[in-house]
């Protein structure tokens, strides 16, 4: 017997059978951001003040293409985990925090589209 | 549940958190969550320079311009160091997940070991990056 609303169900509060979702991808982004973000950083540095011929003959090797997918793929979904527990935690309104909520899953996204189709651009 | 927090209400409260004396599992536990948050903000200047670096020599130059600056580079100093700090703090929470490292003293050194290896990682990642920039 269901012991909540229908738009509790919906927004996934309670036990909607997933509650271990949530946690579980957060790690797995973060057991795979390691290496991504080991790599970002030793690649920024190698980088630093590239023009933009040798940034983007950089961009477009296939290693690097890949890796930088995977990285902005990896850090957009662990930031939009992670920012909405922060939201969770310190936004009182309800309304308010279900907006929050939203706008930063949309930006994520967004932004996540957003550099994958430039590293395309630059790579094909 | 939510009258709870009407004014009138007589439940007694916890100690607010001022009251606390500031530990390193508090602040690193707090920093963690800082760098998170100043880790999203800062892919937005990682997704303005793919897009910019897409779009021409001229997009990039701003871009580039930008990065360059005082602030640009102060802006970089600020996330080098959160990027090492959630990166090996993350780390530590894993294991944390895993089960291990929570005997007090572990978790004091495990601590320190963050602050020293994300402060040395930063000054490291500044110095190779500053060499291989003057080259």
């Amino acid at each position: 017997m269901a012991m909540r609303s229908s738009l509790g169900r919906v927004r996934g509060l309670g036990s909607a059978k997933e509650g271990v979702g949530h946690w579980w991808m957060q790690r797995l982004t973060a057991v795979a951001l390691i290496p991504l973000g080991l790599w970002f950083a030793a690649s920024v540095i190698a980088h630093a003040g590239a023009d933009h011929a040798a940034a983007t003959a950089w961009l477009a090797t296939p290693c690097t293409a890949i890796a930088m997918i995977l990285l902005a793929v990896a850090t957009f979904y662990h930031a939009a985990l992670g920012l909405q527990v922060v939201i969770e935690d310190y936004v009182g309104g309800e309304w308010l925090r279900l907006a929050l909520i939203a706008a930063v899953k949309l930006a994520c996204v967004a932004l996540a589209v957003a550099a994958v189709f430039a590293v395309l651009k630059i790579a094909l | 549940m939510a009258t709870d927090r009407a004014a009138g209400s007589s439940r007694p409260l916890s100690p607010h958190l001022q009251i606390y004396r500031p530990q390193l599992t508090s602040v690193l536990s707090i920093l963690h969550r800082g760098t998170g948050v100043a880790l999203a903000v800062g892919t937005l200047l990682l997704v303005w320079w793919l897009v910019a670096a897409a779009t021409g020599p001229a997009a990039y130059a701003t871009a580039q311009g930008f990065i360059g600056s005082w602030l640009g580079l102060l802006l970089l100093l600020g996330w080098t160091f959160a990027l090492f700090f959630h990166l090996c703090n993350g780390i530590r929470h894993l294991f944390w997940d895993a089960g291990y490292g929570f005997e007090l003293k572990t978790v004091y050194a495990s601590g320190w070991a963050v602050v020293a290896t994300a402060g040395g990682l930063t000054v490291l990642a500044w110095i190779v990056g500053l060499v291989m920039r003057g080259s």
